[in-house]
């Protein structure tokens, strides 16, 4: 079995970000670029399905510029076989991208797509949903643990309520949640043995995927300040702060 | 006009709190506003549903195969009604999140996540990076809208209205490929995280299970709900469905008491829209005291205590 699992370059999430003046984004002028953090988990995941002996091959797949071969190389310095760059200078939405990920999953068709349950940039949450949906196949998003049985997998869901088991058939698109795993470190030497593993470059284009529906996103704003609060020096002083506003 | 489907979200015996704060935020949108009810022997969520003020219909849809949440079987249904809709709409919880997207793709449109405020029918804020930043996102020209509503922005909806309440039969079936197993849920008698007026909120700083009791009993003791961070949860000390931030809970208490969080910005993201917000750290340069309205500088071990006491 081959797992797909999606890379996504994006502010590393220690960095304070900044919106630019004129309102058309966030200042990413020498700013740290990462994996995103779930990307990394669902990375991890699918290595560790590999390792145990129920996958052969795992390959890691971005859509962007070419400043995202960056991120596609630590995920091959994690461990990933080989990488797909689906090239475009457009930054595509969602349903783009799940439509660029449909082409590639047709073309090496996996037993699983494991992906990150949200990108921390856009915060949408709806790539995994959408490939599920686009290739009519299972979903099981918001993943702690994923336990394989042969022709399908027991999945445990990150919940409001608490946590919810569901089975579903391979192939299957599956995003994780933090608790999943712990990412593994990428070693020096991992570094160099990445650069020669393959990374392959196919445009959007090439692939033929219809890009519309695009929401217009415009006006970034920083967001509404709190005013600043005060100190107190002890636990009856604040008691006494919070009877003053009605709150005990 | 914009006619706005609103899904309801439930747990077979009642209506979630979720489901009326998409309700006020359909009004803001303005229009018709029907809400989708879709599970087993709902008969009782449905009635609440429609109790909800400024409701013109409630649609239900009772089928074994709907009991369980599962979002393939949900989004066949709503699809199945989305022609007469120019707005479909869930909450931005983890049933709407799971939902929603794949009813999007389905239609052939990007969801809008997380609206926070409408500017006009086809245009909301939404925040992004964290609530660091917040856009304007507006739908491509002509098409449906489809939505997630951030909850902690708005209020619940008043119960006051008379909806009508239409039967339907499902259009779909049961996916093969998927099938429910269970839900076990730690939640036990506390307010809900996501509606109650108060919360308790304990971090890294409680430093094991046990003492996580001080945060249950100080909560007990305020009739507050409970909540944690990240870093509290990773190492095992309180369930998960206790995180607040931009990956677990997105909270609007009147008043929220952190104890041992220092306020990285994907906690502090799950809380700006608390009332009043009280932090007690040791550190007195943490970053929690940046945001909140009432410090206090000091070791939570002696001050939960010392709270306790004095609240008698
Ligand atoms: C992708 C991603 C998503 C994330 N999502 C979330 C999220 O949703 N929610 C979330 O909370 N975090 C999230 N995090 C983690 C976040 O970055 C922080 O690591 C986490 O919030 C830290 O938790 P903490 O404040 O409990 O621990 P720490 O940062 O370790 O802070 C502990 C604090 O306790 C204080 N302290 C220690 N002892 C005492 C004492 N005796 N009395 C009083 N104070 C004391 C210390 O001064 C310190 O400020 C996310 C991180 C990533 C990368």
């Amino acid at each position: 079995m081959k797992i797909l699992v999606g890379i996504k370059r994006v502010v590393d999430y220690n960095v304070r970000i900044r919106v630019l003046p004129d309102g058309s984004g966030v200042d990413t002028d020498g700013v740290k670029m990462s994996v995103n953090p779930f990307d990394e988990i669902a990375l991890e995941e699918a290595l560790r399905i590999k390792e145990a002996g129920n996958a052969e091959e795992v390959i890691v797949i971005s859509v962007g510029g070419d400043e995202c071969q960056q991120q596609l190389r630590t995920g091959l310095a994690m461990g990933a076989d080989r990488a797909i760059q689906v090239q475009t200078s457009e930054p595509l939405q969602p349903l783009s991208v799940a439509r660029a990920f449909l082409k590639i999953v047709e073309r090496e068709d996996p037993g699983l797509v494991i992906l990150g349950k949200q990108a921390i940039d856009d915060d949408n949450s709806q790539t995994a949903q959408m490939l599920a949906a686009l290739w009519d196949r299972p979903q099981a998003t918001f993943a702690s643990k994923l336990e394989l049985n042969g022709s399908s997998a027991s999945v445990t869901r990150e919940v409001d309520a608490g946590l919810e088991t569901i089975e579903v058939d391979l192939p299957a698109v599956i995003s994780v949640d933090l608790r999943m795993n712990e990412p593994r470190f990428v070693k020096l030497p991992d570094i160099m043995k990445a650069k020669r593993k393959p990374l392959e470059v196919i445009s959007l284009d090439d692939l033929d995927v219809t890009v519309d529906g695009q929401l217009g996103i415009s006006q970034f704003t920083p967001p509404p300040q709190r005013e600043k609060g005060i100190m107190v020096d002890d636990a009856s002083q604040l008691l006494q702060e919070l009877k003053n506003r009605g709150l005990l | 006009m914009s006619r706005i489907l609103i899904i309801a979200e439930h747990d077979g015996a009642t209506l979630n709190i979720s489901t009326s704060k998409c309700v006020t935020c359909a009004q803001a949108i303005g229009g018709d506003i029907d809400i989708l009810v879709m599970g087993q022997g709902i008969d009782a969520v449905a009635a609440e549903a429609a109790a909800l003020d400024s409701v013109s219909r409630v649609l239900a849809v009772n089928a074994e195969h709907l009991a369980a949440p599962l979002a393939v079987n949900l989004a066949a249904e709503v699809v199945g009604l989305s022609a007469d809709y120019t707005h479909l709409v869930g909450p931005s919880t983890t049933f709407g999140r799971d939902l929603m997207p794949r009813v999007a793709a389905l239609c052939g449109v990007n969801q809008i996540s997380d609206i926070m405020e409408v500017s006009s029918a086809e245009s909301f804020k939404r925040p992004v990076y964290a609530g660091n930043a917040i856009v304007q996102a507006e739908p491509a020209n002509g098409t449906k809208v489809v939505a997630t509503v951030r909850t902690a922005s708005w209020k619940a909806a008043g119960s006051g209205g008379s909806a009508s309440i239409e039967q339907r039969g499902a259009s779909g079936s049961a996916a093969a490929h998927t099938r429910y197993v269970g839900l076990s849920s730690e939640g036990g008698e506390r307010p809900d995280l996501q509606s109650a007026p108060k919360v308790v909120s304990g971090g890294r700083a409680l430093a094991s299970e046990e003492n996580f009791e001080l945060i249950y009993k100080l909560a007990d003791k305020l009739g507050a709900g409970v909540g944690a961070s990240r870093a509290a949860v990773d190492a095992g000390y309180c369930p998960n469905d206790m995180q607040v931030g931009q990956t677990g809970k997105i909270i609007s208490p009147d008043l929220y008491i952190a104890f041992g969080i220092s306020g990285a910005i994907q906690h502090v993201t799950g809380i700006k829209d608390a009332g009043t917000i009280v932090a007690v750290n040791k550190d007195p340069e943490a970053p929690i005291f940046e945001i909140a309205d009432i410090g206090l500088v000091g070791d939570l071990f002696n001050v939960i205590p010392e709270i306790e006491s004095q609240l008698g």
